[in-house]
């Protein structure tokens, strides 16, 4: 096993973006994300890469859809206000079908808001935060380690879909040190094989295209569901999570990245006074692991939902439980953390009413 | 076996040092840790905090409410931290900068005088040193050889004469008890 670094989960994420192969970094600072790409500008430069400090948000995504449409894998970050300001390139990148990263160290919101971290850009993340009919692919990491390892994932899922995929975090795991182990070998990113898409130059080939728009009439529909077909594909078969001692559970909590760690902590709890607890965390949150969902909510009666937020993912639960499963809720909107005790003291509680 | 620790006081007394290099020493014993920093518009005199967590098994939760132990370096710190302890753990103050005498009757109260000793060594801004001395002795959580250890990773450019004092001050602390 290789050695362990204590790392800041936004110095890990730098680490991952660089081991994937990626060489192409553009961003505009917001707190709580600034260590990223302050590390990053150092990495970079170390690999040969290129950073941009762009003059705003809105150039950062426009030329990850440059640098992506000619072939580099490319990324931004940034934190949940400056991520609102690329939603409008993101919607044309998901319109023209080029695969990008895009990571959301999310703070507490609305408008300004807080710098603490929050939960509350699930549905700006999931479902389409642009306009237009589209969906990126959204991981949700919960530790360091994690924060590391995505950035290759992501990219290897986005480019697998030619499809946008997205890192939704928050502040809590940017800013916190865990050990980290560098797995798998680093990618050489002039081994990446030439797709039949880049935009390379059409001396001597047919010229190739890529935009978001089709004038033609009928035409955009017919795109539009050729994607669909692509959405349904992913639905099918990228649904990632994680469970925890679920087999003999009667009480199931679903939660994701740092509520998820917190409602662990409650489980121990409340395993440690014998309570059947288990935990389902979903780490793609589109697609959102919806077949084991299903499957447990035929067997469990109370499922409870912790975000950091006023209730974002519980639709999505509500959606798949189908009324089958009660569904209870703590949530903590504006950069609130939620805390064990206060997750045991509710399995307490649904448990009296059982 | 699980300890949570809040490390807390001024900016610039190396709070999130003092975190860091608890979490590293943890690191090299082969713990799992993990450290979390109040963040954002912090300044340098202005209150400064760290949650640490150091176990035995996989970390759950890197949040903590109720801490086992609290190193509290300010005297605000120890109106805001005092009362969170949890019963049956220990509080370690800085009794060279806090005049208010802790209350609490379930927790251990180590007073140290931090900066006195600091100052005794020649450098006031070494009192995270003694207390994270103190503390490592009377937990035995860690060895203070990965202590020692760990603030030679944190503080790499730092002199040699530095790391030999700062290595000083962990031993002064440790020697207290």
């Amino acid at each position: 096993m290789a050695e362990k670094e204590l790392m800041y989960g936004n110095h890990a994420l730098v680490e991952g973006v660089i081991h994937a192969g990626c060489r192409f970094f553009a961003g505009y600072p917001i707190t709580p994300q600034n260590e990223s790409p302050e590390y990053m500008s150092i990495r970079m430069n170390e690999v040969g890469g290129v950073f941009l400090q762009t003059e705003s948000e809105i150039a950062a995504i426009n030329m990850l859809f440059g640098a992506a449409a000619a072939g580099a894998r490319a990324m931004t970050s940034s934190s949940s206000p400056g991520i609102s300001l690329m939603q409008e390139g993101l919607s044309y990148i998901a319109g023209a079908d080029v695969p990008v990263l895009v990571v959301n160290i999310a703070r507490g919101g609305p408008g300004l808001g807080n710098i603490a971290p929050a939960q509350s850009d699930y549905f700006q993340a999931v479902k389409s935060g642009g306009h237009g009919d589209y969906h990126t692919i959204v991981l949700a990491p919960n530790s360091v380690q994690e924060m590391f390892e995505f950035p290759r994932l992501a990219f290897e899922l986005a480019e697998k879909y030619r499809n946008p995929a997205l890192i939704l975090a928050d502040g809590l795991l940017g800013q916190m040190m865990e050990p980290v182990e560098i797995k798998g070998e680093p990618i050489d990113p002039k081994t990446l094989p030439e797709q039949d898409w880049w935009l390379t130059g059409c001396k001597g080939r047919e010229k190739r295209v890529i935009r978001s728009y089709d004038l033609r009439p009928g035409k955009l529909e017919e795109w539009n569901w050729r994607r669909w077909e692509k959405y349904q594909k992913i639905l099918k078969n990228e649904q990632r999570y994680e469970d925890i001692k679920i087999d003999d559970a009667d009480i199931l909590i679903v939660a994701y990245g740092t509520s998820a760690r917190v409602a662990e902590a409650g489980l121990r709890i409340a395993r440690q006074k014998g309570l059947k607890v288990g935990l389902l965390r979903p780490i793609t949150l589109w697609p959102f692991p919806s077949d084991i969902l299903s499957e447990l909510s035929k067997r469990i009666e109370d499922i409870l939902v912790v975000e950091m937020s006023l209730g974002q993912m519980i639709e999505d639960v509500k959606l798949v439980v189908e009324g089958r499963s009660k569904i209870h809720f703590i949530g903590h909107p504006g950069g609130g953390l939620p805390n064990a005790q206060e997750i045991y003291n509710k399995i307490l509680e649904i448990r009296s009413k059982k | 076996m699980t300890k949570e620790f809040i490390i807390a006081g001024f900016g610039g007394q190396g709070i999130v040092s003092s975190g860091i290099i608890l979490a590293y020493a943890g690191l090299f014993e082969n713990l799992n840790v993990t450290f979390f920093p109040s963040y954002g518009a912090e300044m340098r005199g202005g209150t400064a905090n760290c949650q640490v967590v150091v176990s035995d098994e996989k970390i759950a939760s890197p949040v903590v409410v109720n801490p086992d132990i609290v190193i509290i370096m300010n005297e605000p710190s120890l109106l805001k931290f005092e009362p969170v302890v949890k019963p049956g753990g220990m509080l370690f103050f800085n009794q060279t900068l806090i005049k208010s005498k802790p209350a609490r009757k379930d927790v251990e109260i180590i007073p140290i005088e931090a900066n006195k000793i600091a100052e005794e060594l020649g450098q006031g801004r070494i009192a995270n040193m003694v207390m994270l001395g103190a503390m490592v002795k009377k937990t035995k959580m860690v060895s203070i050889e990965s202590m020692k250890k760990a603030q030679r990773k944190r503080f790499e450019r730092a002199s040699e004469e530095q790391l030999a004092l700062n290595d000083r001050a962990l031993e002064r602390g440790y020697a207290l008890f």
